[in-house]
């Protein structure tokens, strides 16, 4: 932890309204300028204690303190950096501990993840722990809902040509939880790119991109990850990578704070971090070339945290979709707060996941909006299964997937069909 | 404090009350950070009667108490005490009742100054008063430090927009103050006496239709000067804006540094003019100030054409106090009153402050009734800066005292500068002020220590005067 970072904070508390801890229990230990008073205190010698370390976990890593801020304070290197102080420093209990290393042995492994997906649930039905048992049901039943048959794999090709002029050569990452449990997105994003005349190269055997690690205070972990990411797409020989998960996004554009201590990779992943452009970041730059249909449609938009907060990118996705002929965007209410996804949260702190879950789900239903769009699997999980222990359901779809609909002139009703992406 | 931490505990449950030393640290400080000290106990109430309760436990445990509400007070207002109790309504935040009809909405104190604002709006209202620290700040600190903002020029202070208060008084009692009731003022005794006199635990606000019409101008100049004169000019053309506000070339770079505000580049001083009403009034009196502001010598004038556009002018004025953050390892935020035909005069003399000592100053001000917050930067590596910024903050002050002004316009006195008090009152206005504040809390436990530079007067409390009160002595006054 940076003492110079932690004396950027000037106490002012701009940031506690939009920090959805601070939102949900009204205490200055889990808002923004808490957890950084609690980094001053461990920096002034006091240990990590489990009441500290609680605090540190109760944050989403969500960033919107980030955004709030006027002083420009970097909570995110802050945050990073003090979760791999806790993982070295803090003893958790046994039980906590083995179902980290679970969760953390199988999510940024794509085909371990897919593989688990039956033997998880075995996993839950024998309810080993407690923990286990309160933290599997809700998010992992919710993806296997979600998930499309296993049989129902999409597998795309190493190249997906430009349609008309080549206006751009682009490299696409598919993400684990993006690949294996919403490929329909990926092939979306494909043919919206290749429609805008983009070649799209599409690398196999593409790692974790490491976001779940570097957010859990797994450094080590993740730059392994980073590196081979970097490998993968150097290989690939792109100018541009386009992600379409924003947690993947913000991950690969921080590899070059990842890496920097690393004299052997710094400079090649800064080369790669500057590559990296969320899919609406980069159609918004872009331009549109293909023509849009009509989508008679509304829709709310969701501000997924990575996007908004970490990458900053609020205004192209929004307008990528109003420009869409027939398609009205409406705001969900407190967009700006997060909805209890964040990363491998909803598995670690089940409660306060439960409860984001619940309010962005009532303010999604408050929209009155035919469907919601979700640019990060995370959150698009997290919000169904919301929406679902209400008894409600909305069609959820990813900006690409409505892009796709625009551009290749599919009806509106494809998208809403059985209330899944 | 052990028992004390067991009765709130039954009153409250475990969650409500904090007693870990590292949790308790986070509570040390306000938005004044030279302040510190750890609290005895935090408590985070739920309900008036709870707070009832709890006040009542302090007395019965001659233990004092403090109110916080969102931790945002500049001048030490919610400065805890190692042996009291810090009684936090970051949980209060119910709307209670937004009351169209007759314009008013009943909050609890932990309700932002801004979600007011937001809830109002869908009918077409707003809540008046717009700290700049608004999207956190709580309605009960507003009540506390009676707070103002830009707009207070035309609209008023907190004490102009709250009709009712629910208080816990100091006897533990729950009460209204307020509401229009014959009788002596006590709620507006209450408003500004940063929680000495109780704990406000509900408050009615009056709402103010939203303006038909809003022009936002954004004026540039070459230094403050030019911008003081057209400020005299348009008050003395007998325009009242919304607001108006300066900011000087040093607070300009931060805050383009921290929100990227787009300023006119170069310039020295910008004015930022607000107008508001009735379209047709608001029409005619811009381009007078318009014209005004061309003839004081702005050389860019910038009109805000839609929502987003004023947004963005204000967005700079607004982060200026933290912005500076950004071009400062650490300051001091100072706060005076200085009448608005002193302004010249004062500015100058701050400058020269600033290069005697060698410390910075960047000047942001509501011009339109003279409230400085002159923004004192150091580098508290630097041996000695630290001190110095105060000394220059403390100077400030002089200088607004010796040119009629206040030590404090919006920001309250607090521990910070109850020393200053001395400066601005004799003894005998002081005391008066005590005899207000026995008769609510006569044992001295309601957040002492603040307002006053020591205690006196009220009943076992050391005095460092001897003898009988004159007001006393007289028969004018008894103590309770
Ligand atoms: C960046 C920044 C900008 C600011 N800009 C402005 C500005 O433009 N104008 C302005 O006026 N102020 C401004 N302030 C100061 C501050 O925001 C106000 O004083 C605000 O009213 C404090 O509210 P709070 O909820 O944070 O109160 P706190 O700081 O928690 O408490 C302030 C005082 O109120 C008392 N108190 C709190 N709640 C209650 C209650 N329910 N009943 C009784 N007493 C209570 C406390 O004991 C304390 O004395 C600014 C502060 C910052 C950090
Ligand atoms: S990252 Fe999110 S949860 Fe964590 S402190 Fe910031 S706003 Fe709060
Ligand atoms: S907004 Fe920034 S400076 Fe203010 S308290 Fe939060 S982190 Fe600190």
């Amino acid at each position: 932890m940076d003492p110079k970072l932690i004396d950027d904070c000037v106490h002012c508390g701009f940031c506690l309204p939009t920090c959805p801890t601070y939102v949900l229990w009204g205490e200055e230990m889990d808002s923004p300028r808490g957890r950084i008073h609690l980094m001053r205190q461990h920096v002034e010698g006091t240990p990590v204690t489990p009441e500290m370390a609680g605090h540190f976990d109760a944050c989403l890593g969500c960033m919107a303190c980030v955004t709030a801020c006027p002083s420009g304070v970097r909570y995110d290197r802050l945050i990073e950096e003090t979760r791999a102080v806790v993982e070295r420093e803090h003893r958790r209990p046994l039980a906590e501990r083995a179902f980290r290393a679970l969760v953390f042995a199988t999510f940024p492994r794509p085909r371990l993840l897919r593989a688990l997906r039956g033997p998880l649930r075995l996993y839950q039905a024998s309810g080993l722990a407690p923990l286990v048992r309160r933290a599997l049901p809700g998010p992992l039943a919710a993806m296997e809902a979600l998930a499309p048959e296993l049989t129902a794999r999409v597998r795309l090709p190493r190249l997906v040509r430009a349609r008309g002029p080549r206006r751009a050569v682009v490299g696409l990452l598919t993400g684990c939880v993006q690949g294996e449990f919403f490929p329909q997105v990926n092939s979306a994003t494909a043919r919206v790119l290749a429609l805008e005349g983009c070649d799209v190269v599409i690398p196999r055997g593409q790692s974790c991109c490491g976001a779940l690690s570097l957010h859990a205070g797994r450094p080590e972990q993740a730059r392994r990850l980073a590196r081979r990411v970097i490998r993968t797409f150097e290989r690939a020989g792109v100018d541009t990578i386009v992600v379409n998960a924003a947690g993947c996004g913000s991950a690969m554009k921080d590899y070059a704070d990842v890496l920097a201590d690393d004299p052997a990779w710094s400079a090649r992943a800064a080369a790669l971090s500057a590559k990296v452009r969320d899919l609406a970041e980069f159609l918004a730059e872009l331009g549109p070339a293909a023509p849009r249909h009509p989508l008679e449609i509304t829709v709310a938009y969701h501000d997924a945290c990575h996007l908004a907060h970490a990458q900053g990118v609020r205004a192209q996705p929004r307008a990528l979709l109003s420009a869409i002929p027939g398609l009205t965007v409406v705001e969900v209410p407190d967009s700006a707060i997060c909805c209890g996804s964040a990363g491998t949260y909803n598995l670690f702190q089940p409660g306060a996941a439960r409860d984001l879950g619940d309010r962005k789900a009532a303010n999604v239903l408050a929209t009155g909006a035919d469907l919601l769009v979700s640019a990060n699997p995370g959150c698009t999980v997290q919000i169904t299964s919301a929406l679902a222990r209400r008894g409600r359901e909305i069609a959820v779809a990813h900006t690409a997937q409505l892009l796709d609909a625009s551009l290749r002139a599919r009806p509106a009703r494809a998208l809403l069909r059985g209330g899944r992406p | 404090m052990r028992a004390l931490a067991e009765r709130f505990r039954e009153i409250l449950g475990d969650d409500g009350v904090i007693t870990d030393p590292v949790r308790l640290r986070t509570y040390e400080c306000d938005g004044l950070t030279v302040h510190r000290a750890t609290p005895g106990i935090v408590v985070l109430p739920g309900t008036a009667e709870q707070i009832a309760e709890i006040v009542r436990e302090c007395n019965a445990a001659r233990t004092p108490y403090i109110a916080r509400g969102s931790g945002t007070g500049l001048s030490g207002g919610a400065l805890p005490r190692a042996d009291g109790v810090l009684i936090v309504t970051s949980r209060m935040r119910r709307i209670i009742e937004i009351d169209v009809a007759n314009q008013r909405a009943v909050v609890e104190p932990g309700v932002t100054n801004l979600a007011i604002s937001q809830a109002a709006r869908p009918h077409g209202y707003y809540y008046a008063p717009d700290p700049s620290s608004q999207q956190i700040c709580s309605i009960g600190g507003n009540v506390a430090e009676n707070s103002g903002g830009a707009h207070c020029l035309k609209y008023g202070f907190t004490v102009n927009h709250v009709l009712a208060c629910e208080i816990v008084t100091p006897d533990g009692e729950i009460t209204w103050l307020g509401g229009g009731d014959p009788g002596y003022d006590l709620l507006g005794a209450f408003i500004g006496s940063e929680g000495t006199l109780g704990i406000a635990t509900k408050v009615v606000v009056r709402l103010t239709r939203t303006p038909e019409a809003v022009l936002t101008l954004l004026a540039a100049f070459d230094g403050i000067e030019r911008g003081g004169r057209a400020v005299s000019a348009i008050i003395g053309a007998g325009i009242v804006p919304a607001a108006i506000e300066m900011m000087d070339a040093l607070a300009i770079e931060a805050a383009e540094a921290a929100v990227g505000c787009g300023y006119p580049e170069g310039a020295g001083a910008v004015l930022i003019v607000e107008l508001d009403g009735p379209e047709a009034e608001v029409r005619h009196q811009f381009e007078r100030v318009e014209t005004i502001c061309a003839e004081a010598g702005a050389f860019e004038l910038r009109v805000a054409r839609d929502d987003a556009e004023r947004a963005a002018v204000w967005t700079g004025r607004k982060s200026a106090f933290a912005a500076v953050g950004r071009i400062s390892p650490a300051y001091i935020v100072q706060d005076g009153v200085v009448p608005r035909t002193a302004l010249p005069e004062v500015l100058a003399a701050i400058d020269a402050l600033s290069a005697d000592y060698g410390i910075r100053v960047a000047n942001v001000f509501h011009a339109g009734d003279g409230n400085l917050h002159p923004l004192v930067l150091f580098d508290d590596a630097v041996p000695g800066e630290g001190t110095r910024a105060e000394e220059v903050s403390g100077r400030i002050l002089d200088l607004c005292v010796e040119h009629g002004g206040s030590i404090t316009g919006e920001h309250g006195v607090g521990v910070d500068k109850s020393r200053y008090m001395t400066k601005m009152f004799g003894d005998d206005d002081l005391d008066t002020m005590q005899l207000l504040r026995c008769a609510f809390d006569p044992m001295n436990l309601c957040n002492p220590g603040k307002v006053f530079p020591t205690p006196r007067l009220c009943g076992e409390a050391p005095g460092v005067r001897r003898g009988v009160h004159p007001l006393v002595a007289s028969g004018e006054a008894e103590l309770f």
